[in-house]
């Protein structure tokens, strides 16, 4: 893989692939299928994700939409019950078959859950934390990454001053523009948010929405959601999922004027 | 039903200083037994204080060294497993609900078997076996109620499991580690049919570990027998001492669970 010839960590993985610019998607699923115990979860996904775009995956609860995200980072793991074939390539290297470390290809993806889960540390520790995962022990290195990732999603004004207060202390807002920092202080390409706003308020969810459209530039963002409008804000490309399939994808504009499936139809009309 | 269970802990605690308080002297805390003790002469339990904090702080390290990892284990590295964390935490339990006496009795056959005497490190290993299925399952039970999306975020950001066990989890269930020390220890200090036959009982406060050792409630017992009035007032004030101790215990672990749990996740 070509980012193992790079030996800098300090490189973000944005930055190394976009290097190989004949390649315009981040991640490529293929027939990815998921069983539970009784249960198909995933039905024969075939996927590409843009580059540096929103992907968002709209469905109904219950259609799989979490499972195919943590299928993405390798989360299924802590579930027994889930069996799960297929392929799922980053650059050119299946992470389902891969010999890589897990811990690295995670690394690779931010991941933003429904509600932020902050670690029991202050708020400049759950920051530096991905960062003396990685070994980093340069206190002047970490303090500039700290500052710089609390920036990116605009927290710093609200919490230089209490950087060593608990992170529990923030509003939910805050706690989960913290949670994106921390992410993004592990140098991923790929953002993972699953319903990021779902426990936010309207004004803290739209600061999470500009935040997105504005890292759109440097990371692929996976979203996903149930909120209709939220969809149409965001997504660059979009993806209907519905009972495990995808039953439709494209750009927005063209799937929500013109909707092929009974589902998405009735989707829309629910929503709306 | 609450007030009522305070009033009866009340009602024990008031009994034992009013029974014990006219014996509690210096004496009592600093001077181990002297000739006649036993007979109401000089002296004090200084032997049984000694060996009993031994004994207990001997047994709750050992209980932390297995018991921190083993319940860190069962909710990290087995969380995929559920059916063999609830076979171990079945076994866990019942382990805890055995007889402290049976305890006791295996520390016994032990001890023969190595050939050993009854010594305080017989009794440190016969209390830790009794102490660390409830050190393990009073952490596990604390770590279990940690939400599953903490564990996954840590795993996210790239954290081995044991960077997730010991910087996110322990961390995160701290005051409960904090609980499960002090219960250990508790029962520890407080057992006595474990140690009846383990530590044996001795006038002089050990200095060595295959010394025998003297504990709060053998001394307790020993002077409760007695047919001396004031010898049976200094078992009273024997169990006052022990049962601040505990008090003391449990105080300072609250304060610090509290202390180290600013930062965690409500």
């Amino acid at each position: 893989m070509f980012q193992s010839e790079i030996p800098s960590a300090a490189i973000p993985n944005n930055k190394l692939q976009a290097g190989n610019s004949t390649d315009s998607f981040e991640l490529r699923i293929e027939h990815l299928n998921v069983h539970a115990a009784e249960h198909h979860i995933l039905k024969d996904i075939c996927l590409d994700i843009p580059k540096n775009k929103i992907t968002v995956l709209l469905g109904p609860s219950g259609c799989g939409k979490t499972t195919l995200l943590k299928c993405m980072n390798k989360l299924t793991d802590l579930y027994k019950e889930l069996r799960i074939d297929g392929h799922i390539y980053i650059g050119a290297d299946d992470i389902l078959t891969t010999t890589l470390h897990i811990p690295a290809i995670r690394q690779k993806m931010g991941l933003l859950s429904q509600r932020p889960y902050p670690l029991p540390v202050s708020i400049y520790k759950n920051v530096a934390y991905g960062l003396k995962l990685k070994g980093i022990r340069d206190r002047k290195l970490i303090d500039f990454s700290v500052e710089k990732h609390l920036r990116e999603v605009g927290l710093w004004d609200e919490v230089k001053l209490r950087l060593n207060s608990p992170a529990t202390s923030l509003s939910i807002g805050q706690q989960q523009r913290l949670c994106l920092a921390r992410g993004l202080a592990v140098k991923p390409s790929i953002i993972l948010a699953d319903e990021p706003t779902s426990a936010l308020d309207p004004i803290s969810s739209k600061i999470i929405e500009n935040l997105f459209k504005e890292m759109k530039k440097h990371y692929t963002i996976i979203l996903v959601t149930h909120v209709l409008r939220q969809a149409i804000r965001l997504a660059d490309h979009m993806v209907f999922m519905c009972d495990g399939v995808i039953v439709e994808q494209g750009k927005p504009g063209q799937l929500f004027s013109n909707p092929d499936s009974a589902e998405l139809k009735a989707y829309l009309v629910d929503g709306n | 039903m609450a007030y009522s269970l305070i009033a009866v802990l009340a009602f024990i605690i008031i009994v034992i200083f009013v029974k014990g308080i006219g014996a509690l002297n210096w004496d009592m805390l600093l001077k181990t037994p002297k000739g006649g003790y036993y007979y109401g002469g000089e002296g004090g339990v200084l032997n049984a204080i000694a060996g009993s904090v031994y004994i207990a702080f001997g047994a709750t390290i050992i209980a932390v060294v297995i018991g921190m990892p083993a319940a860190l284990y069962i909710n990290v590295q087995l969380v995929r497993y559920r059916r063999t964390q609830n076979t171990i935490r079945y076994f866990l339990d019942a382990l805890w609900g055995i007889p402290s006496i049976v305890y006791g009795a295996f520390g016994f056959a032990l001890m023969l078997f190595f050939g050993m005497n009854a010594s305080l490190i017989a009794g440190i290993i016969t209390v830790a076996l009794l102490v660390s299925p409830i050190m393990v399952r009073t952490f596990d039970e604390v770590l279990s109620t940690i939400p599953r999306g903490l564990h996954e975020a840590s795993l996210a950001l790239g954290s081995t499991r044991t960077e997730t066990a010991f910087r996110v989890m322990f961390k995160q269930a701290f005051p409960g580690f904090i609980t499960a020390v002090l219960l250990s220890f508790g029962r520890g200090i407080g057992d006595a049919a474990s140690v009846l036959f383990t530590a044996g009982y001795t006038d002089n406060v050990p200095v060595n570990l295959d010394e025998p050792a003297a504990t709060l409630p053998l001394a307790i017992f020993f002077q409760l027998g007695s047919p001396i009035p004031e010898v049976r007032q200094r078992a009273f004030a024997s169990a006052v001492i022990l049962t601040i101790m505990i008090l003391a215990i449990s105080l300072g672990a609250r304060y610090l669970s509290k202390r180290f749990s600013r930062n965690n996740l409500k």
